[in-house]
C-alpha cells in the first residue's frame, strides 16, 4: 500500500510547551483515517503543520513521498492537499457561487486571469454547478455567505475544500456546531467522498469517528498514544483511561 | 438554460453594465457642456476621483490601508513636470504614461514593505514612505525646485493636436477621457477571477491561501497597479495646472483621500467618483459660508455619516423615489443600494 501523507518525528513547541511530540504518522492512500484525542491534545496544531499554516520546529512532512515541509500553504493545495476548518473560514461578503468559482479557477490555473471575466469559462462553470448541486447550495448561490444558515455554511466550507480536487483531504471537525436537523446532509456528503481521496478526519464525535474511520490514531498531549483499526482502539485500556469521564467509547 | 450556463450567467451578474452606470457617465459628460465656466474645479474633481479610485483598488478590494498614497501621486506629478520641463517626452499622453510607470516602479518596490505587515504597520510604512519622498524632494532642490516647485512648465498640445487652453476646457475633457479609460480597465480587472481573489484575500487571507491563492503575489500586483493609477492622477495634476510643488507629497493629501473614499464608499469603484464630487462640493459650500471654519463642518459631516451609517443614509435618500417607483412598477423595481457598501 502506498503512503499518501506521512509525518516523520514532527516536533512543535510554543515557548516551553511541546504541543507536538515526536509524532510519526503514516496515512495510507484511500484511507479513512481518524485522529482523535481529548481537548488540548494538539490535533489542530498537527493539521496546521500539515497544511503549512504553522512550521514545525523539527521533523518532516511528506505528501505522496515528496517533502513538503518547507512549502507555503497555497503550493501544498495545488499539490493536492486540502482542508476544512474547525471554525468556518469563509468569505463573508462573497456568495457561494463566487467562493466556489474562485477555488475552481485557482485549481485550473485561471485564478490570476485579470482580463477575462468570471463566469466566461465553460469548464469552470460546469464544475461550479456540479459542486453547488452536490452540496445543496444551488438555491442560495447568490446570497452573501454571511447570511446563510450555519448548516449551509458548513456545507460550503467542505465544498470549497473539495473544489480544490484534493487527493488528501483533512477534515477538521466537519460536524462541529451543526444543529441535529442539518447533520444528516454533512454526514452524507462526508460519507460519499470518492474512495481515491485519502481522508484524515479530526473529530470529537465518537459516533462519527467509529462509523467513518477504518483506522484511528489517538493523540494525547501532542504525542501518539496508540494507533490501529477501530475495534482495537476501542478496546484499548489506555484509550479508555484517557477518555474516562469525558465520553464512553462504544463500537 | 443548462445548469452550467446558468452559473455563468449569475457569475457575470455584477460585471454587466447597469442603466444607472451609463446614466452616471452621461451626466458627467453633460457637466462638461453645462458648466463652461467651472472647468477648473471640475477637472480638480476628476483628478481627485482618479486618485481615490486608486486607493479604492487597494483598500476597497484588497484591504490594504494606506496613509501615504500621495507618494505615488507626487512621483507621477514630478515625473510629468520634469518630462515636460526638460522636453524629454513632449507629447502629454505619452508623458502621462511614462509618469504613471515611474510611480508604478516605486509601487512595486515598496509593495514588499507594505504587504507583509498588519494594518497598523501598513499605515506607518506608507506614511513613512510618503514623508521620506517629500524630504528627498526638498533636499534635491536642484532637480525638483525645492520649496518653489517646478516652474515654467509649458505643455505641448495633446496628441500634437489639441492645445491646453486658459479656460481649462481641453484639460477637463482630457482628464475625463483618462479617467474613463482607467475606470473601464479597473472595472474589467475587479470582475475577473483576479479581482475576486483580492476580495477573498480581504475577507479571509487564511482561507484564501487554503484554496491555493498566492496571497503575497496578488497583493503586490494590485498595489503596483494602484500606484500606476495614483501616478497618472499626479501627472494629470501637473499637466493641467502646469505646476508641481512639494505639497503633492503632503500628508493632508493622503488623509483627504481616505475621507473622500469613506464618503463615497469602498469596493464598488464609484465610491471614489461620488466621494470626490461630494467632498469638493462640501468644501466649496462650507468655505463660502464660513471661510475660516469650513474644516469644522466637513469634520461634522463625516462624524454624522459614520455614526448614522451610509447604508441608512442611502435608504433615506432613496425613500421617496422608491415610493413612486413601487406605485408605478411594483416591488421589484426598487432602486437598491450597491451591495458592497457597508
Amino acid at each position: 500500500m502506498t503512503i499518501a501523507l506521512e509525518t516523520q518525528n514532527l516536533e512543535k513547541q510554543f515557548g516551553g510547551l511541546r504541543v507536538t511530540r515526536d509524532l510519526s504518522l503514516k496515512i495510507e492512500q484511500g484511507a479513512r483515517h481518524a485522529l482523535i484525542g481529548p481537548n488540548g491534545a494538539g490535533k489542530t496544531t498537527v493539521i496546521n503543520q500539515l497544511t503549512g499554516v504553522l512550521k514545525p520546529n523539527s521533523g518532516r512532512i511528506l505528501l505522496e513521498g515528496q517533502d513538503i515541509t518547507d512549502l507555503p500553504v497555497h503550493k501544498r493545495v495545488l499539490r493536492g492537499l486540502s482542508r476544512t476548518f474547525q471554525i468556518n473560514q469563509l468569505y463573508s461578503d462573497l456568495t457561494p457561487l463566487e467562493t466556489i468559482g474562485l477555488a475552481v479557477s485557482e485549481r485550473l490555473g485561471h485564478g490570476g486571469d485579470w482580463w477575462r471575466r468570471m463566469g466566461t469559462r465553460s469548464d469552470v462553470n460546469g464544475e461550479i454547478s456540479d459542486l453547488l448541486s452536490r452540496f445543496h447550495l444551488l438555491d442560495v448561490m447568490n446570497d452573501q455567505t454571511v447570511t446563510l444558515p450555519y448548516g449551509k455554511q458548513r456545507l460550503l466550507e467542505i465544498a470549497v475544500a473539495i473544489a480544490a480536487k484534493p487527493r488528501v483531504l483533512l477534515l477538521d471537525e466537519p460536524a462541529a456546531g451543526v444543529p441535529e436537523s442539518e447533520r444528516h446532509d454533512i454526514l452524507a456528503v462526508v460519507g460519499s467522498l470518492p474512495r481515491d481521496v485519502t481522508v484524515l478526519l479530526i473529530e470529537h464525535d465518537m459516533d462519527l469517528v467509529f462509523s467513518f474511520a477504518d483506522r484511528i490514531s489517538v493523540l494525547v498531549s501532542g504525542g501518539l498514544l496508540t494507533e490501529g483499526p477501530p475495534e482495537q482502539v476501542a478496546r484499548d485500556p489506555q484509550v479508555k483511561a484517557v477518555y474516562l469521564g469525558e465520553e464512553a467509547v462504544n463500537v | 438554460m443548462s445548469a452550467a450556463s446558468d452559473v455563468g450567467f449569475h457569475a457575470q451578474r455584477q460585471a454587466r453594465w447597469h442603466y444607472g452606470e451609463i446614466a452616471f457617465w452621461l451626466v458627467v459628460l453633460a457637466c462638461g457642456f453645462a458648466f463652461p465656466t467651472r472647468y477648473l474645479i471640475m477637472t480638480d474633481i476628476l483628478r481627485l476621483a482618479l486618485f481615490t479610485m486608486s486607493l479604492d483598488l487597494i483598500l476597497g478590494y484588497a484591504g490594504i490601508v494606506s496613509l501615504g498614497h500621495a507618494a505615488f501621486f507626487g512621483v507621477g506629478a514630478y515625473a510629468a513636470g520634469l518630462l515636460a520641463l526638460h522636453g524629454i517626452v513632449k507629447e502629454p499622453v505619452l508623458a502621462l504614461i511614462v509618469a504613471g510607470l515611474a510611480a508604478m516602479v516605486l509601487g512595486f518596490a515598496t509593495s514588499f514593505l507594505v504587504i507583509r505587515g498588519v494594518d497598523l504597520t501598513r499605515l506607518m510604512v506608507t506614511l513613512g514612505i510618503a514623508l521620506l519622498l517629500e524630504a528627498l524632494a526638498e533636499r534635491f532642490s536642484n532637480i525638483t525646485g525645492g520649496t518653489d516647485g517646478l516652474q515654467g512648465i509649458e505643455m505641448q498640445p495633446i496628441l500634437g493636436q489639441i492645445p491646453f487652453d486658459m479656460f481649462g476646457k481641453a484639460g477637463f475633457f482630457y482628464s475625463l477621457a483618462v479617467l474613463f479609460l482607467l475606470f473601464l480597465f479597473a472595472r474589467r480587472v475587479v470582475h475577473s477571477p483576479f479581482g475576486l481573489s483580492l476580495r477573498a484575500i480581504k475577507n479571509n487571507p487564511l482561507r484564501a491561501a487554503a484554496i491555493g491563492i498566492p496571497v503575497t503575489r496578488r497583493l503586490i500586483a494590485i498595489y503596483t497597479l494602484a500606484a500606476f493609477y495614483a501616478g497618472i492622477a499626479g501627472a494629470l495634476f501637473t499637466q493641467t495646472t502646469a505646476i508641481a510643488s512639494l505639497d503633492v507629497f503632503a500628508f493632508e493629501r493622503s488623509a483627504d483621500l481616505m475621507l473622500v473614499l469613506v464618503i463615497g464608499g469602498t469596493g464598488y469603484l464609484y465610491g471614489g467618483l461620488i466621494g470626490a464630487v461630494v467632498f469638493r462640493m462640501l468644501q466649496e459650500l462650507f468655505s463660502t459660508i464660513t471661510p475660516q471654519y469650513w474644516q469644522f463642518w466637513i469634520g461634522l459631516v463625516l462624524v454624522v455619516m459614520v455614526l448614522v451609517g451610509r447604508q441608512r443614509l442611502h435608504r433615506w435618500v432613496l425613500y421617496v423615489p422608491n415610493l413612486i417607483i413601487k406605485q408605478v412598477a411594483g416591488r421589484k423595481a426598487v432602486v437598491a443600494v450597491p451591495e458592497s457598501e457597508a
